[in-house]
């Protein structure tokens, strides 16, 4: 085309060559996933409700500072401000808005004090259990060599017996890592660590699929063949794009973290027994539950919340995480 | 078929070996003394006889070896002897347990049938519960029912049995006072009356472990029917005339068993892991309940013994899965 066009009306001619808006902005694969995030209801909840329990436990003992391990005898067995909606004898005060315990300890405090420890142990396992898993992974799959020994491995570690294992493990060596380490830590480092290093295994086995179907694919080939080396291929080109696989499992991880350490808590081989986690204030309510159903409640509905909105979380993330679902 | 599922049972025997090595060394690393009970009263040595006694005075090779021999050797010959009146184990020695001094697997042989009766029916009310909601749920995608029973599956994965159990014991047992919280072993059927209670008192556990089986089943089978219902076949069973009913029951569902089966058999282990809690819970003696006090006790030998029972369950239903996926589905050939 060698002559300008200037009259408006012959461009209408050209129309349906032209753009009938300007271009839009570029967008990124980050911007994308997070609009699919946010059709999932669920998700967004679950996410907030998270968020909530992470920055109320993070916060809550600068907000409400009260210690939760000080004893106040004259003032136990206090119920919380809500049961005078049906009760109006109840023992109750401001001090205490959800009551006390056999000990005069706040309730409030101690499950503050009790999402601190869960979360704590719930976050470190999973991401302890994530670095092993895409160690794992990573390797079996990019280098041929060890992927044999290493999915033979993972194969052995998915037929252990985990419960009871960790029932084993956390029993019989509890003794030396306490005196090591001090009661509270020792404890710590055992639980995380038992709880990571059984439950590496599916990460590892997502991770190592992908990266089997990378690794074929041009642009590996092409960073191999300008002389990248091994470790700089699998930081630059592989872990970026294994990175929703590895989000999808860590939320499942968060997850199962925070059950296992309640459960083992409830079993009786958890923290020492002043250092509240939510599992742990569960099974010591059990024996006074019919007088006091709160002391059970509590504590049963923040795991169970948590967990579900962890799982919702997941949901939403797989779905926003998936290219073939996202834009539907 | 044949020489695949040969192939495996051989490959799981090393399988089962360093699983059984893994025990032994992290009970061999462990401390803790199985004299701890023992009157600080009685001398060093003779506690130092005791010891011995117990096996515990030889090196940690030759106790594994014991062990070995004792686990895969006598307590066969013991089982065989028990069925034909044979005598091929007597006078050997089987593995005792430190806290009662009996043979450790009478034991575990008198807390089996509770386990299995709580764990099994548990199960089995899962499943048959869990079926039908996952296949009118992807019949129906989006409606109403899908979204509540996608929202129960959730709850279902989320309420750890811990809690669900005691919530259950609250509402039904002290509040409503239906059924009873603790589970009496000793009680036996013989009429009407007997089974009724038998009934009432397996309700609360049997649910509980149940509500975490037809949670993950339903979602499975939900997944599993989806994937078939836009078949092509399926519209071909539609365009020939055949009813509704038997589009769905006999021709998808059929299809839809095929991954369900497995991931059934799959969980089959995990779900006698998670009956320790609920065994605790509800005062159940079975075997969960049974690993628990001998772990407190320092009672290796039990320990030992049953984790290692654990590990044999997955190891084998691993396996029934895997053969009974080549059985099901011709397209999957492992030859």
């Amino acid at each position: 085309m060698t002559d300008q066009i200037t009259d408006p009306s012959e461009i209408e001619l050209y129309g349906a060559l032209k753009d009938k808006e300007p271009p839009k902005e570029p967008r990124s694969q980050w911007k994308d996933v997070w609009d699919q995030f946010r059709k999932h209801k669920g998700a967004m909840i679950g996410g907030g409700f998270l968020l909530f329990i992470t920055l109320a436990v993070l916060i809550g003992p600068v907000v409400w500072d009260v210690d939760p391990k000080a004893l106040d005898i004259r003032n136990k067995d206090m119920r919380p401000m809500y049961t005078l909606l049906w009760d109006g004898e109840a023992k109750t005060s401001w001090a205490k808005p959800l009551g006390s315990d056999n000990l005069g300890r706040d309730i409030l405090a101690t499950l503050i004090a009790g999402g601190r420890a869960s979360m704590a142990v719930g976050w470190t396992a999973m991401i302890l259990a994530l670095f092993i898993g895409t160690a794992v992974g990573v390797s079996a799959g990019y280098f041929k060599r060890l992927d044999g020994p290493l999915m033979r491995l993972t194969d052995l570690f998915l037929s252990l017996p985990i419960l009871p294992l960790l029932l084993v493990a956390v029993t019989l060596f509890r003794q030396p890592l306490r005196a090591n380490f001090g009661p509270e830590t020792g404890m710590f480092i055992l639980i995380v660590g038992v709880i990571g290093i059984t439950s590496w295994m599916q990460t590892a086995r997502i991770v190592r699929g992908e990266i089997l179907a990378l690794k074929e694919r041009e642009f590996i080939l092409a960073a191999r063949s300008i002389g990248t080396k091994p470790f700089a291929i699998i930081r630059r080109h592989l872990l970026p794009n294994v990175v929703s696989p590895i989000m999808v499992s860590a939320t499942l991880g968060l997850a199962t973290a925070i059950i296992t350490e309640s459960a083992l808590s409830f079993l009786g081989v958890g923290f020492p027994s002043d250092f509240p986690t939510w599992g742990k204030l569960l099974s010591d309510a059990v024996p006074r539950m019919e007088e006091f159903p709160e002391r059970v409640m509590l504590p049963g509905i923040l795991i169970s919340l948590t967990v579900l909105s962890v799982n919702y979380l997941g949901d939403g993330l797989r779905d926003a995480l998936d290219p073939r679902i996202r834009g539907r | 078929m044949l020489t695949y599922t040969i192939r495996r049972l051989v490959l799981s025997i090393p399988t089962l070996l360093f699983i059984s090595l893994v025990i032994f060394a992290l009970l061999q690393l462990a401390p803790g003394d199985p004299m701890a009970q023992v009157p600080l009263t009685v001398p060093p040595e003779v506690k130092q006889k005791m010891r011995e006694a117990l096996g515990l005075g030889a090196p940690a090779h030759v106790q594994y070896w014991k062990w070995l021999v004792q686990f895969f050797w006598i307590e066969p010959q013991v089982l065989i002897d028990h069925w034909f009146g044979t005598s091929f184990a007597e006078g050997k020695l089987r593995v005792i347990s430190w806290q009662t001094r009996s043979p450790v697997m009478d034991i575990v042989m008198q807390r089996m049938p509770q386990t299995l009766w709580v764990v099994g029916m548990s199960y089995v009310v899962g499943i048959l519960i869990a079926l039908p909601i996952g296949i009118y749920s992807a019949y129906k995608q989006y409606s109403l029912f899908d979204q509540a029973g996608t929202f129960v599956s959730m709850i279902g994965f989320s309420i750890p049995p811990f809690f669900s159990g005691v919530l259950v014991i609250v509402i039904f047992s002290v509040n409503l006072g239906w059924f009873p919280s603790i589970y009496d072993t000793t009680h036996v059927v013989t009429d009407w009356d007997s089974f009724v209670v038998q009934f009432k008192q397996m309700i609360m556990p049997v649910m509980v472990l149940a509500l975490q089986t037809t949670a993950q089943i339903s979602r499975f089978m939900r997944a599993s029917m989806l994937d078939n219902l836009n078949q092509d076949y399926v519209r071909t069973a539609r365009a020939k005339g055949l009813k509704e009913s038997a589009v769905v029951l006999v021709h998808v569902l059929r299809n839809s068993m095929i991954p369900i089966i497995t991931v059934i058999a799959l969980g089959i282990p995990a779900i006698f892991g998670g009956a320790i809690i609920t065994e605790t819970l509800f005062k159940v003696n079975g075997i969960g309940q049974l690993l628990l006090t001998a772990l407190f006790a320092n009672d290796l030998p039990m320990v030992m013994t049953l984790t290692f029972i654990f590990a044999i369950l997955i190891v084998l239903f691993n396996l029934i899965a895997d053969v009974l996926y080549g059985i099901l589905d011709p397209r999957i050939r492992y030859d």
